[in-house]
């Protein structure tokens, strides 16, 4: 077993593996060497070449004033934290309903969920631009948060996995006592889904940090900028000064990243349970 | 109040915000289009003259517009290899391997990052004078690549595109594969290597058909993906040059918000709906008749 690694399958295995990493590492670290660049040095040195220093932090500052970015961030805080909350309330409701009663309407309604992925939600943006006007929500905080806060299929088949795991034997225990359903729902079923609507709040809260289209669409208004309508609109006026975009570029990546890090197994089972099953 | 009457109360009160929601934001809207692309309506005037087919007629008749399903073409080949490399590194990373776990991290790593970065930091790599790729390929003494214009060049700016996507998305679909060959029971590789199979025949004759529908959900969602690209076009190169990258769905915005025809918009959209009904309609059937066996 020693030797296994000189296999020669392995050795074909760790070459290809490592070409992997180079590609996936490659534009991250250029973005990271060439943002603490200062202007002169970036003019005169080749894209690939190591800064004079990792202490300049002056690029950073400079996105941070001119950019606005601490708004944006703050922004897409408030977003995602109010997004969330009613989120996952409503996606526990649905799937205790779901998944703890049978009626005559439920194959309609799950159906209802599954159609809705086959509708590409962009295209539809005409139509909910309209909406979104005529409930006042244009150019508020409200137009994101609103279109959100609905639970999509995979939030609510995560949910019912779940759900099945839990014993009906504890409803009805709880229910001899007297227990209200609302109280089941409550005391019994909401605290026992917590493992599945932490990793939903981890992937959740990427996708909404990521997303550039809500936020581009319905929030044009310049103090309702969130991290990415910021950078669009940064590299708008900056677009040569590509040390300054890297700086602010590596502002942006690197709360997920650390996120990322931290959280790396809840992101993976997440994925893939959402996915496979 | 009895548990009965309870179940009708909660059932009643925990849908209806939810159902609300769905019907408002997606439901509405899809009824709302179909309505629009019998319309010509601007998107702003009040009245909306119906017009019947004219807008779909114009679509067909307008191979303008399909033409730029060409350029989602890019994004389809570019899927196919990324589902292909994923398949690959899903079983490279399932087998017994030093540091496979910090690998899967690793090539993992750019779907979690901010698309409009990721979009602007390959706009820094494939700048052509700037750029680190062209500065790469001279590196390694490959000069007469490494003058080339990536997103400048009509027949190759899609491409350059699509990898971008490919480069983003590929950790994706690995964990996703990897999670399925985790559900293939170990007892029937077992069997196999008693019978002596060698690794290329349980490649073929186990771990691919079992990972079958996982593929299948994968294409299928490298087909529609590949039909709705948007983000990375619209924010690295606006469509340039000269309209070569703009994609469907590009296009189909432009109609609506620069143009102000919603209603030829709502055509082109519900045409790109019924494609992707197509596609899963295409992938059930052959998905149930591989069941049939």
């Amino acid at each position: 077993m020693r030797d296994s690694m000189l296999k020669p399958i392995n050795l074909l295995k760790y070459l290809t593996l490592l070409f992997g990493a180079f590609v996936v590492l490659f534009p991250p670290y250029v973005v990271v060497i060439n943002a603490f660049k200062s202007t002169d040095e970036f003019n005169n040195s080749n894209s690939m070449a190591l800064p004079n220093s990792f202490l300049n932090f002056d690029n950073f500052k400079t996105v941070f004033e001119r950019g606005g970015l601490l708004s944006g961030f703050g922004n897409i805080i408030l977003i995602i934290v109010v997004a969330l909350t009613l989120n996952i309330l409503f996606g526990t409701m649905v799937a205790y309903v779901l998944g703890r009663f049978s009626f005559k309407l439920k194959p309609v309604i799950f159906a209802a969920y599954l159609g809705a992925t086959v509708i590409p939600s962009i295209t539809t943006q005409v139509a909910t631009f309209g909406i979104i006007k005529g409930l006042g929500l244009y150019n508020t905080m409200g137009a994101p948060i609103i279109l959100y806060i609905g639970a999509d299929v995979i939030q609510i088949i995560l949910y019912l996995q779940f759900i099945r795991n839990i014993p009906v034997d504890l409803d009805e225990a709880a229910m001899v006592e007297g227990a209200s359903l609302f109280k089941i729902y409550r005391s019994i079923i909401f605290p026992l889904l917590t493992p599945a609507t932490a990793t939903l709040v981890i992937l959740k809260t990427i996708s909404i940090y990521n997303d550039m289209y809500i936020p581009y669409l319905y929030m044009p208004k310049q103090s309702l900028g969130v991290v990415t309508t910021v950078l669009m609109r940064f590299q708008g006026v900056n677009s040569a000064d590509w040390n300054l975009i890297c700086a602010a570029i590596l502002l942006i990546l690197l709360p997920t990243v650390v996120l990322y890090l931290f959280l790396q197994r809840y992101i993976f089972d997440g994925v893939a349970n959402g996915a496979v099953k | 109040m009895t548990y009965n009457k309870q179940k009708i109360l909660i059932i009643c009160s925990f849908l209806f915000i939810p159902l609300l929601l769905l019907a408002t934001f997606t439901y509405y809207p899809a009824i709302k289009l179909i309505y629009y692309s019998f319309t010509n309506w601007d998107g702003y005037s009040p009245e909306k003259p119906w017009v019947g087919l004219a807008n779909y007629r114009e679509v067909f008749a307008n191979s303008d517009i399909f033409k730029v399903f060409e350029h989602n073409f890019a994004y389809f080949v570019m899927g196919i290899v990324q589902n292909i490399v994923a398949i690959y590194f899903a079983i490279v990373l399932n087998s017994k391997l030093k540091g496979k776990y910090f690998f899967r991290i690793l090539l993992f790593l750019p779907y979690i990052m901010n698309g409009v970065a990721v979009a602007f930091m390959f706009g820094f790599v494939f700048d052509t004078t700037n750029g680190s790729l062209n500065l790469l390929l001279s590196n390694l003494g490959l000069t007469h690549l490494s003058e080339t214009s990536w997103l400048g060049r009509e027949g190759l700016v899609n491409y350059s595109l699509a990898s971008t996507g490919l480069w983003r998305f590929m950790g994706y679909n690995m964990v996703i594969y990897i999670a399925s060959l985790q559900a293939i029971p170990k007892d029937i590789y077992e069997a196999a290597t008693i019978d002596g199979a060698n690794s290329m025949q349980t490649l073929w004759r186990i771990t691919l058909p079992n990972m079958k529908p996982v593929i299948q959900l994968n294409l299928f969602l490298t087909v529609t993906g590949a039909l709705e690209v948007f983000d990375l076009p619209f924010v690295l190169t606006k469509g340039g040059p000269a309209g070569a990258s703009q994609t469907y769905v590009m296009r189909v915005i432009d109609t609506a918000f620069a143009y102000n025809n919603y209603g030829l918009a709502s055509a082109m959209s519900i045409i790109l709906l019924m494609f992707v009904v197509l596609v899963l309609g295409f992938q059930q059937l052959v998905l149930n008749r591989g069941g049939d066996k």
